[in-house]
């Protein structure tokens, strides 16, 4: 089976987000970038598919120089080799342009799975798995929480509203991963020295054959015009020293006249 | 100009148009309104038709109903053919769903289909020249990003609870029937069946109240006190990471970064420390209160309201208090 896995380097979710001098972005200063943590999720899925059926799992990343550290992190942890995708004219690029320029790697490969997180934590869009998958004219399958397989069919669960969906379907599928689907591997000792000699290859939009006016800046479709922090709330009532059942009584006292909540 | 036409998708489960939805296209009748254009309501699947009556009070210009045999449950491949064909059809510049389960899995596959942006999980949308900018959460909430769109036409998923419900006068459309071509035989994965989540309880995301339980359940077994509150008070139970992660409860209910964000008009967190991680999905709460034995703990800090205290002494009072008003009105 040939396994696809892409990732994206985002900031550590413990970052304090602060805003850059140009008021539309974040301050890097400081700020520690990781895998995303559901694109772990997939690493892992795929990592276990391979075991599952034999292949080669390959991951692929959108983004500058700092992006090999987390493509040899996903080497670490098994993948078999990386292609880093990078190049100036990828900067800037929305959902849509990082689906395009995804989908351009991908295709030249021939993948029966494909796996991404659900969403990458930090611009929170959950879009470019499911956009690939039509810019490929695959099926999709997003934020699967359990993933079986008899031969080459699989059935898939979605997490939804108090339920989930269960899919089912043949390859080739992209799959969106969402936490719970498996535990994400450490990368063992063994795992971080092979990975050193695992090959990352670098792809740029040229090697694609891609039209550098369709990602980047200049293919966005959608922009962030301004990045604020979110307005301070005002300080709250504070009940202490008191018996519970006192608290309790005048808690729901003000949730009621006060708040009108209840 | 037919660009200035807003096109909502009206989500159903179970029969049931989706409050969310109602929300969505409530929003979408002040964009419509703000841009000059009409407002299009698109109903899809089994009893379309008559889940499309239910929409007259939030006065759609044109209510459009889709039936066919692939629509019957939620598939994205049939879902974003007729989305996008709607779209297309009417012309519409401006394309709203609810930011549901079903709507973001939607929302990103049609988009892709017309080559048009997506701004995911809004909370704001202003017009500006005849434009429209979307705000939206980022990085679970910790930044605030106002989004630009260039091209037409442009996707929006909306974050529910948020937008409220205005009813405007119904204008009576007659109902039309989508036009859709889809061959389900080209069908290559499908969705077979739904299964209740286990309680099939409220989901943390839909609740207008949440009661979430932290590291200070100490146990699965503790997590009948926040399901009693969050049951008297008509709402969802939910949880923190750490008490996810150590297994006490399952993580659909986990309210955070790497869980659901939520936006309840009522957010208790009962010994719950507050770390940003937390923070991160449920800060937009409308009214958040507090309960930890902790005074210093972060949590305290966001808080609207808050007692200092044992949950465990408090937690019962507190059920017992909110029967007895609830008992009473």
């Amino acid at each position: 089976m040939k396994i696809a896995v892409c990732i994206k380097q985002v900031p550590d979710t413990e970052t304090k987000v602060r805003i850059a001098a140009d008021g539309r972005s974040l301050d890097e200063t400081g700020v520690t970038f990781v895998v995303s943590p559901y694109d772990e999720y997939a690493v892992e899925e795929a990592l276990k598919a391979k075991e599952k059926h034999g292949g080669e799992v390959v991951a692929f990343s959108v983004g500058d120089e700092r992006v090999a550290s987390s493509l040899r992190t996903v080497l670490a942890m098994g993948a078999d080799r990386a292609v880093h995708l990078k190049d100036p004219a990828f900067e800037g690029s929305d959902a849509l342009g990082l689906s395009r320029i995804l989908a351009g790697a991908l295709k030249a490969e021939g993948f029966d799975l494909i796996l991404f997180g659900k969403q990458a934590v930090g611009t929170d869009r959950g879009q470019v798995g499911i956009r690939v998958a039509e810019l490929l004219h695959l099926p999709h399958v997003s934020v699967v929480t359990h993933l079986q397989w008899e031969g080459a069919r699989f059935t898939a669960k979605r997490e939804i509203e108090g339920a989930h969906e269960i899919v089912e379907g043949d390859l080739p599928v992209v799959l969106t991963a969402q936490k719970g689907l498996n535990e994400p591997r450490y990368a063992s000792l063994k795992g971080i020295l092979a990975a050193k000699k695992k090959e990352i290859r670098v792809v740029s939009a040229a090697d694609l054959g891609l039209d550098a006016s369709t990602v980047g800046k200049t293919g966005a479709k959608t922009s962030w015009e301004k990045l604020e922090l979110p307005a301070g709330r005002t300080a709250g009532k504070i009940l202490k020293d008191m018996d519970a059942p006192a608290a309790a009584a005048e808690l729901v006292r003000l949730l009621r006249e006060e708040a009108k909540v209840i | 100009m037919a660009q200035k036409d807003v096109l909502v998708f009206m989500e159903s489960r179970a029969g049931q148009i989706k409050r969310s939805s109602v929300e969505a296209l409530s929003e979408g009748r002040r964009v419509a309104t703000a841009l000059g254009g009409s407002l299009v309501a698109l109903v899809a699947g089994e009893g379309a038709r008559t889940l499309a009556s239910q929409l007259e009070a939030q006065g759609p210009d044109r209510i459009l109903a889709a039936e066919h045999e692939a629509l019957s449950l939620y598939q994205s491949e049939p879902y974003a053919a007729l989305l996008a064909q709607t779209a297309t059809q009417t012309g519409s510049g401006v394309i709203l769903l609810s930011a549901t389960a079903m709507g973001k899995d939607l929302g990103p596959r049609a988009a892709a289909k017309l080559d048009a942006g997506l701004a995911a999980d809004c909370t704001h949308l202003d017009i500006d020249n005849g434009a429209v900018r979307a705000r939206r959460p980022v990085f679970s909430g910790k930044a605030i990003a106002t989004v630009r769109f260039s091209g037409s036409p442009v996707f929006i998923t909306l974050r529910p609870n948020v937008f409220p419900v205005q009813e405007s006068p119904g204008k009576n459309p007659p109902i039309e029937a989508a036009e859709f071509t889809f061959d389900a035989s080209l069908l290559r994965v499908k969705t077979t069946r739904l299964e209740a989540s286990e309680g099939a309880e409220l989901d943390v995301s839909e609740a207008s109240v949440v009661v979430s339980g932290g590291r200070a359940m100490k146990g699965p077994e503790n997590f009948r006190l926040i399901r009693e509150l969050a049951q008297a008070l008509g709402g969802a139970m939910g949880a923190s990471r750490a008490a996810v992660d150590a297994g006490w409860i399952d993580h659909q209910y986990q309210v955070g970064q790497t869980g659901k964000v939520v936006s309840p008009n009522l957010y208790i967190a009962c010994g719950i420390s507050g770390a940003i991680q937390h923070l991160a999905g449920m800060s937009s709460s409308k009214v958040i209160v507090a309960i930890n034995k902790d005074a210093d703990a972060p949590i305290f800090k966001l808080a609207d309201y808050g007692i200092v205290g044992d949950l465990y002494e408090i937690l019962p009072r507190l059920t017992e208090e909110v029967r007895k008003l609830k008992g009473n009105s």
